[in-house]
C-alpha cells in the first residue's frame, strides 16, 4: 500500500469515526426505548433535529445579549440550553403520545411514533422555517493534519464528547441503582414492579435520558455540517435506527457497535465505492450503503451482531 | 391476635370460568401454611390476585388488619408481602446478586437525582444494597454464585435465587409458587431446611406445592382448592384423611 493510500485509509476510518459516534449517541436512544418497551420511537431523529435548531436559537440569543462571547462557550451553553428542551420534550412524547397506548396491540403505537415523528417535523417548520440554516463554526472547523489525513476541531470534540457520554451511559445503567431498575424493567415489567420498581418512572426517565442524547447528537452534525434545517432529523434517525437494529435492537453496547460500524461502513463505502465500480458509482451513493445494511441484517440475522433475545426466561 | 393475612370470600373470573369462588382464609404469624389442590385449582390465581397482578372481582384481603392495595404489585410488595413463581421470573441476563439487589429496591430510597449524582449517601446506600444482597445469597446458598447470570444458574439454584430476590424486599408474608417443582430429593431436602429456617427467623411462609411429603412434613395448616372454592382446611394430618379432599384428587384422576 501506497502512502497515498494509506492517507485515503485512514481518512475514510476518521470520517467514518465522527459519523459513527453520532449514530451510536442516537441509536443508543432507539435501543433503550426498545429495551423498556419494546416500542421503535421513529420520532426520536426529531428530537436531534429539535436539538440542533434549539440550540441554533439559543447561540444566537447568547451572542446578541453577550456579543463577545468565545464560540466555544457559546455552543456549550446553548447545547446546555437544548437538552433540557428535548428532555421535555422525549417526556412529553411518551406521556401523551405512547403511555395512552401501553397497552394497545403493537401496530397502533408505531404508527403513533410516524405519526409524531410528522407532527414534530411540522411544528419545526412552522418554528424555525423551512429554509436551511447555516450553523456557525463556534468550535473551529480549521483542518488540521493527522499522519497525512485531515481532521477538525469539532470532528476531535464529537469523538470525544460522544465517547464520554456512552461511558457515562453505561456506568450508569450497569452500576446503579437506577441503571438496575432500567434493566430489570426491561427484562420483565410486572417482575421488576413486584420488586417495587416504579415502571412509569423508569419508561419516562428512558425516554428523557435518550432525549437528552438526542440534543447533543443533533448539536454535533449540525457543527460538523455546519447546517441544521427541520428535515435533518429523518434520515438521521433512520440510520441511528439501522444501526440499532445492526448492534442488536435493546442491546446497549450494541447500539455503540453498530453505530460506529456503520459509521465506518459508510464512510469506507462511499470512498471506496467509485474505485471498486471503475468509476460507475460515486460517493453519492453513500446513504444507500446504510439501507443496504439495514436489509442484510434483517435478512440474515435479524437479532442483530449483539443478539439480544426477543422473549426468554432464566 | 388477628391472622397475619386473612382473605374475605375473594372470587376473580375469567370469562366465562371462575377461577375462585368465596375463598377465604387466615394465615396466622409465624406458620407455614400450605395451598394444595388439582391442577387448575385456582391456586396460582389466588397469589396473583393477592399480589396485585390481577384485580379480585369480588372479596378483599386484610393484610395485619389493613386492606391490601388492590391492582397495584409495588404497594403490595411494601406493604411487606413477596412472591417467586410457578415458572422462574429472574431477570435472566442479570448477575445473581442484582437479581437480589433489585429485591432491595421496595426499601430503599435513592431516586434519579442520587442516581446520577451519587452523593455520599446514595452511595452508602448502594453499598448496603450490595452487603444486605450478599448476606441473602449466602442465606439461601448461592454465595458462590454472585456473579453468575441468573440464566445460567441451575434449576434449582434459580429456584433459591427466586426466594432470596424475595427475601430482599423484606417480607413478613412469603408466597411461594411450587418451590420444589423440578427439584431432585435432595435438592428439597435443602429446600425443606432453607424454609424452616425462614420461618424461625418471623416470616410467615404461604406455600403451594405438589410434593405431598413436603406439603405433609412442612405445613402446620394446610387449605385444599378444587374448582375456585376452598374445600378444606386444618393441619395436615386430618385434611389428608378428609373424604371430599380423597374425592376431588381421585376424581380428577379418575376424569383425567
Amino acid at each position: 500500500m501506497s502512502a497515498v493510500d494509506f492517507e485515503i485509509l485512514l481518512q475514510q476510518i476518521l470520517n467514518g469515526l465522527v459519523l459513527g459516534s453520532v449514530y451510536a449517541l442516537v441509536a443508543l436512544g432507539y435501543t433503550m426505548v426498545y429495551g423498556v418497551l419494546g416500542l421503535i420511537n421513529f420520532a426520536h431523529g426529531e428530537v436531534v433535529m429539535i436539538g440542533a435548531l434549539s440550540t441554533l436559537s439559543a447561540a444566537r440569543l447568547l451572542q446578541s445579549v453577550l456579543p463577545g462571547l468565545p464560540g466555544p462557550i457559546v455552543l456549550l451553553l446553548s447545547t446546555l440550553a437544548a437538552i433540557p428542551v428535548c428532555m421535555a420534550l422525549g417526556y412529553t412524547i411518551e406521556r401523551v403520545a405512547y403511555r395512552p397506548l401501553r397497552f394497545a396491540p403493537r401496530l397502533a403505537p408505531l404508527i403513533t411514533a410516524i405519526g409524531v415523528s410528522i407532527l414534530l417535523q411540522n411544528i419545526a417548520m412552522v418554528v424555525w422555517g423551512r429554509s436551511y440554516h447555516s450553523f456557525p463554526a463556534y468550535v473551529s472547523t480549521e483542518p488540521f493534519q493527522v499522519f497525512g489525513a485531515t481532521m477538525t476541531p469539532v470532528q476531535v470534540v464529537i469523538i470525544v464528547v460522544a465517547m464520554a457520554i456512552m461511558a457515562g451511559l453505561m456506568f450508569l445503567v450497569h452500576r446503579t441503582k437506577l441503571g438496575r431498575a432500567m434493566r430489570a424493567t426491561a427484562e420483565n415489567q410486572s417482575v421488576a414492579g413486584l420488586m417495587g420498581v416504579n415502571i412509569n418512572a423508569i419508561i419516562s426517565i428512558t425516554f428523557v435520558i435518550g432525549s437528552a442524547l438526542a440534543a447533543v447528537a443533533g448539536v454535533m452534525v449540525a457543527a460538523n455540517y455546519s447546517i441544521a434545517h427541520y428535515y435533518m432529523g429523518f434520515v438521521l434517525g433512520l440510520k441511528a435506527f439501522t444501526a440499532a437494529v445492526l448492534g442488536g435492537i435493546g442491546n446497549l453496547g450494541g447500539a455503540v457497535a453498530g453505530g460506529l460500524l456503520l459509521g465506518l461502513i459508510e464512510s469506507l463505502g462511499a470512498g471506496y465505492i467509485g474505485d471498486l465500480t471503475g468509476g460507475f458509482m460515486g460517493s453519492n451513493y453513500q446513504d444507500v450503503f446504510a439501507f443496504f445494511v439495514l436489509i442484510m441484517v434483517l435478512v440474515f440475522r435479524p437479532s442483530g451482531l449483539m443478539g439480544e433475545r426477543v422473549a426468554e426466561r432464566a | 391476635m388477628s391472622a397475619l393475612l386473612e382473605a374475605r370470600s375473594v372470587g376473580k373470573r375469567f370469562g366465562g370460568l371462575d377461577a375462585l369462588m368465596q375463598v377465604s382464609l387466615g394465615i396466622e404469624r409465624g406458620e407455614i401454611y400450605g395451598l394444595i389442590g388439582p391442577n387448575g385449582a385456582g391456586k396460582t390465581t389466588l397469589f396473583n390476585v393477592l399480589t396485585g397482578l390481577y384485580r379480585p372481582d369480588e372479596g378483599e384481603f386484610l393484610f395485619d388488619g389493613a386492606p391490601l392495595p388492590v391492582g397495584e404489585p409495588h404497594r403490595v410488595a411494601a406493604a411487606g408481602i413477596a412472591r417467586t413463581f410457578q415458572n422462574i421470573r429472574l431477570f435472566a441476563n442479570m448477575s445473581a446478586v442484582e437479581n437480589v439487589m433489585v429485591g432491595r429496591h421496595v426499601r430503599t430510597r435513592t431516586g434519579v437525582i442520587g442516581a446520577v449524582l451519587r452523593d455520599s449517601g446514595s452511595r452508602a446506600e448502594e453499598r448496603a444494597i450490595h452487603a444486605r444482597s450478599l448476606e441473602l445469597l449466602e442465606y439461601v446458598g448461592l454465595a458462590g454464585r454472585r456473579d453468575e447470570s441468573a440464566r445460567n444458574l441451575s434449576y434449582g439454584d434459580q429456584r433459591r435465587l427466586e426466594i432470596a430476590r424475595a427475601l430482599a424486599t423484606e417480607p413478613r408474608l412469603l408466597a411461594l409458587d411450587e418451590p420444589a417443582a423440578g427439584m431432585n430429593a435432595t435438592e428439597t431436602a435443602s429446600l425443606r431446611g432453607l424454609l424452616e429456617a425462614i420461618r424461625a427467623d418471623g416470616v410467615t411462609v404461604l406455600l403451594i406445592e405438589h410434593d405431598v411429603k413436603l406439603v405433609m412434613g412442612l405445613c402446620d395448616r394446610v387449605a385444599v382448592l378444587d374448582y375456585g372454592r376452598k374445600i378444606a382446611e386444618g393441619p395436615p394430618a386430618r385434611v389428608q384423611r378428609d373424604p371430599t379432599v380423597i374425592e376431588a384428587y381421585l376424581g380428577g384422576a379418575l376424569h383425567a
